[in-house]
């Protein structure tokens, strides 16, 4: 079973949120990396630029499938996990922490409402695995 | 069993000379006087080897493929069928190997009079009125036939149509192709049946598409039986039905596509009439469409004028609707001489025959499987067929796996992981040209392997065992990438 | 002739295991109306009658076998050694699919590997593709990741190009917003080169690339180290065409800051065959990789340790991205690919200089003693390769049409593509031209008749 920590909150495309004052973390889900496989390339956005909630803001490539990041929150790309580039296999071995993506300072805390709890996301795994 | 990479091979000063030395005046004048300084290159490395040294390195690595010629080769909606012999002999010719493509037109009758008469051929095949044989390969075909498409509505001030339908069990070249026409995806569903959902399709048609793109049988081996249904919402709705032909094989002199409602279709002569794969090209994708498209086919088509002495073919490129062109010159002619030395070798009765037995065959090889394997769909099938692999899961054993194993037992996988829609698949198609026993050993195989797979599944999660060398890391290599050899 | 093995005691065993009557109860879902339609195709040939059949059609025409050929444009006559054909010949690569199963596919997986390595040393690029179906359709592909790389929709064309190379752009950029400048004023037909102020003043920060051809359409050099400091300065990327026999002398497109090297490979190796199966030739930098059209290959290791080649970098094709790939090719030149490693190979770095600078002496002996007959000049003043463009007295269909009579098949009438070169003819010669075939021509010219 695809592990969810309680401390996180996720979205319908499987990105996590980990919450830091002003600013979250954005990353994907255990269960996201174990459909995709071996993932051997992530396309991330730079620092600087800005992402708007449920748009696509970069791909993660894994050996048979490419599949878009959709932003879970709206805001601007204030730090990137460089260590993806040469280390994309952290996405499969610790997807809740080496792995994480990009940090975002958020444009509407509002935003985070509509996201799913813990509890939520495994129930949304559970009803399509 | 590993082959050093040919320019490992190399050794400074190993060389076989081909041409000969420059025989007009002038030989010794420095080369700096015909051209400026800063032009020339000072290195160039490439492998310096012998003749014999060659000879060995490609052949050596040439034992390391698996081929038609080698063994059966059941990939799905590839038709991997014998290609035979005579039709290379003929299409070396030099008189067809050694003539320019802009040579004067009286010079070329013989070339020119292939392309007009495979144009025809194919039309009657299709029941289509033009073909272009210009596109290099099927999806090469799918690009021009649907800029044709598009043209086509645009000439009919029908602009806003930029929406293509494509079955959810498609080829990936389908939607990317009408990615490159500026046109935008919309998935149709699949039946329980394996075939377009009527309703689905009913309630996406609109004055804002474009075509349908369709595979005739389609992806799953299975010919839709509400196809006249389907074409005819399309039609209503006044778009057109784009037909991918990779499964023709199954529809020699048994249907026309145009009988069907088909308006543009490609062919693969690469698939469907014999020529060989070439290990990934040449192939050669021509396009056939109904009359009212005809005008917007890329430049040039060959046409035919009579004179007082005869026939004489010519290259008509007063089009002025015409696309363009989509390549340089007229297509992959080489590949058309063989397919068409193969439609003349076969006639009719021949290509009706071809269709028969290949559907034949894949009924006989499914139904030798279906008890072991589930099979996405169990209905009679055309061509080809799709099974699962998925009642091995539990031990652990993917398709991935059998593909694998089969390779140990000296059979070329068929095709995995596609169509899309059903989980685990295994795409078997046969051909015409196997015979019954290879079929029954295929199967005989694939029964073994089900049996191993749950008495010793590591053995068959680390196949194939026979073979130059072992399954290969997909995923470092895709991570750290390395694409061409580099002198240490 | 009939290659399907199935007796009619086969199809009656074979019948009764699927439980059908007869093979067209198979067919039942095709709507019984249309079932059978009629064929009307020509009869089947036995092989001795195909044979004949093929060959007289094959007789029809004037191959280089038989006729001095002085045609280039796109399409060359040079040599391809016997070794060529002996390798692509072998049914292992011939009748092989593409390599989707590694283990089954070294040979093939390996070869490619090595042509993307020779394409790099050629054009100096840092990475190649498996190859594209043409010179033209290179090129088209590359103005597009182009717009991709820059996020810019202009495609700036030089008029020196190949006009089906630029036809090509056009069909393939048509419906993705593209603007594609080809029309400029006719400066280059002074100097029959790309203009460089011309180029400053196009290529601008709206632009993608600009598409250059070197040794240019009409046999000339380009100040290509110029027009690339231009198009850097624009923000744009320089996609530049070769020659690939130009090659074995001129300096690498990786060399002179070129961003995509495309080109038309046949040369390489493979046969003139009327315009195809030919060999699109594509390679550029690392950091254009992720969106480089095409196959790729790449190196890797199995569980042993052993070094295995297999399809890489697959995420950027149709049959994972669907309509986000790079581009929709799926099948392309593999066995011209093939073809253009071994001719490589065989010719080695002296060989195919020695074939370049043979088709630069002989080009210019040609060029000399042409412009030495009364009425002819050559019609610009810069470097060329193995083409070149003369001024003729007479219409060059009249001129070609003489010269077929003797033998010889003539140069490339640009009154058609090129209004400002009416009365021009681009010859070229290559290292199969003999000097008593340059003479023979040379001879006729001069005799006017």
């Amino acid at each position: 079973m695809a592990e969810v920590p309680k401390d996180l909150k996720y979205s319908k495309e499987h990105e996590w949120v980990r919450v830091a004052g002003d600013a979250v973390v954005i990353g994907i889900t255990d269960h996201a990396q174990e459909q995709l496989g071996d993932v051997v390339y992530v396309d991330l956005p730079s620092v600087g630029s800005e992402i708007s909630q449920f748009e696509s803001f970069g791909t993660v490539e894994s050996v048979k499938a490419a599949s878009d990041l959709y932003a879970p929150v709206s805001g601007k790309v204030v730090e990137v996990n460089d260590a993806l580039k040469e280390h994309p296999e952290l996405v499969n071995e610790s997807p809740y922490d080496k792995a994480w993506m990009i940090k975002v300072k958020l444009k509407d805390k509002k935003e985070l409402d509509v996201l799913l709890s813990p509890a939520d996301y495994d129930e949304l795994v559970a009803s399509i695995s | 069993m590993t082959e050093k990479l040919i320019f490992e091979l190399s050794s400074p000063g190993r060389n076989t000379r081909y041409v000969d030395d420059v025989d007009v005046p002038g030989k010794d004048i420095d080369i700096s006087k015909l051209l400026p300084a800063g032009v020339i290159r000072e290195d160039l490395d490439l492998p310096e080897v012998t003749e014999r040294e060659l000879v060995q390195h490609f052949t050596r690595l040439s034992r390391f493929n698996y081929s038609v010629d080698g063994g059966f080769y059941p990939l799905g909606s590839c038709t991997m069928k014998y290609n035979p012999k005579i039709d290379e002999d003929v299409g070396s010719l030099e008189g067809f190997t050694r003539i320019h493509p802009l040579q004067p037109e009286e010079t070329v009758q013989g070339a020119l009079r292939i392309m007009y008469e495979l144009q025809g051929f194919l039309a009657e095949i299709s029941g289509l009125s033009a073909v272009t044989l210009q596109p290099a390969a099927g999806a090469h075909g799918e690009l021009s036939g649907m800029l044709v498409i598009r043209a086509y509505h645009r000439q009919r001030g029908d602009d806003d149509r930029r929406i293509v339908l494509v079955p959810d069990s498609a080829h990936g070249t389908n939607p990317a192709t009408s990615a490159m026409c500026g046109l935008q995806v919309v998935n149709v569903r699949s039946n329980e049946r394996g075939g377009v959902d009527v309703e689905a399709l009913r309630s996406l048609v609109s004055e804002k598409v474009a075509a349908l793109m369709l595979t005739i049988p389609n992806t799953l081996g299975l010919f839709d039986e509400n196809i006249l249904e389907v074409s005819s919402i399309v039609h209503q709705a006044g778009a057109l039905v784009y037909c991918d032909g990779a499964n023709m094989n199954a529809m020699l002199g048994q249907v026309k596509l145009g009988d069907l409602g088909c308006d543009a279709m490609h062919f693969n002569l690469h698939k469907t009439f014999g020529t060989p794969h070439g290990g990934g090209g040449p192939g050669s994708g021509p396009v056939a469409v109904r009359e009212n498209l005809a005008p917007f086919l890329p430049v040039p088509v060959v046409a035919r004028k009579s004179t007082g002495d005869g026939d004489t073919f010519f290259l008509d490129y007063d089009r002025p609707l015409s696309i363009g062109r989509v390549r340089s010159f007229y297509g992959n002619f080489g590949v058309m001489v063989r397919a068409y030395a193969y439609i003349r070798s076969l006639g009719p009765d021949g290509l009706r025959h071809v269709s028969e037995n290949a559907v034949l065959n894949a009924n006989y090889l499914m139904h030798l499987l279906k008890g072991t394997y589930e099979l996405a769909y169990d209905r009679p099938c055309m061509h080809e067929f799709v099974l699962t692999g998925k009642h091995l899961k539990d031990e652990g054993v993917r398709t991935l796996d059998i593909a694998k194993r089969l390779i140990d037992y000296g059979f070329h996988p068929p095709t995995i992981y596609f169509p899309l829609i059903v989980e685990e698949a295994m795409m078997i198609e046969p051909t015409e040209t196997e015979t019954r026993q290879t079929l029954d050993a295929f199967a005989r195989a694939l029964l073994d392997i089900s049996s191993e797979a749950v008495a010793e599944p590591q053995m068959i999660k680390e196949a194939p065992h026979t073979t130059p060398v072992g399954r290969l890391d997909e995923a470092t290599a895709a991570r750290h990438p390395i694409l061409r050899w580099k002198r240490e | 002739m009939n290659y399907v093995p199935n007796t009619d005691a086969d199809r009656a065993a074979m019948l009764r295991v699927v439980g059908a009557a007869s093979v067209d109860e198979l067919f039942e879902d095709i709507p019984r109306d249309l079932h059978h339609p009629s064929l009307n195709l020509p009869q089947e040939l036995s092989e001795l009658a195909l044979k004949r059949t093929m060959s007289s059609l094959a007789g029809l025409n004037a191959g280089a076998d038989r006729f001095a050929v002085f045609l280039g444009a796109g399409a060359y006559n040079h040599f391809v050694p016997a070794v060529v054909h002996h390798v692509t010949g072998r049914s292992e690569f011939y009748t092989a699919y593409t390599p989707y199963q590694a283990e089954a596919s070294q040979g093939t997986l390996q070869t490619i590997f090595e042509y993307q390595t020779a394409v790099c040393q050629l054009t100096g690029m840092d990475v190649a593709n498996a190859s594209m179906y043409d010179g033209a359709t290179a090129v088209a592909e590359a103005a597009i990741m182009a717009q991709h790389a820059t996020q810019r929709h202009k495609i700036v064309v030089s008029p020196t190009v190949h006009p089906d190379y630029v036809s090509v752009i056009e069909t393939y950029t048509s419906e993705l917003g593209s603007i594609v400048v080809s029309s400029w004023s006719e400066n280059w037909a002074r100097t029959g080169k790309t203009d460089l102020s011309e180029v400053q003043a196009l290529v601008d920060d709206s632009a993608a690339c600009l598409v250059v051809q070197h040794p240019n359409f009409f046999g000339c050099l380009e100040d290509v180290e110029l027009l690339a400091d231009a198009v850097h300065k624009a923000g744009a990327l320089l996609i530049v065409i070769v020659d690939p026999i130009s090659l074995g002398m001129l300096r690498a497109p990786g060399s002179y800051g070129a961003d995509v090297a495309v080109g038309e490979g046949q040369s390489l190796g493979n046969p003139m065959s009327f315009g195809g199966p030919y060999l699109g030739l594509f390679a550029t930098e690392e950091k254009l990789l992720r969106l480089m059209p095409g196959r790729i290959v790449g190196q890797a290791a199995d569980r042993e340790g052993r070094r295995g080649f297999v399809l890489t970098l697959q995420a950027r094709e149709q049959h994972i991205r669907r309509e986000k790939a790079t581009s929709n090719i799926c099948t392309n030149e593999a066995l011209d690919a093939l073809a253009a490693l071994v001719y490589l190979s065989a010719m080695g770095p002296r060989g195919l200089r020695q074939v370049a600078e043979t088709c630069v002496r002989k080009a210019h002996y040609a060029a000399d003693r042409i412009a030495d007959v009364p009425g002819y000049e050559l019609a610009f003043p810069s470097p060329f390769f193995k083409e070149f463009v003369i001024r003729c007295p007479r219409p060059p269909a009249e001129i070609n049409a003489q010269l077929l009579k003797q033998r010889i098949i003539g140069g490339y009438d640009l009154s058609g593509a090129f209004p400002a070169l009416a009365d021009h003819m681009l010859l070229c010669v290559t290292e199969m031209n003999t000097r008593d075939e340059i003479d023979r021509l040379v001879d006729i010219l001069a005799s006017g008749g």
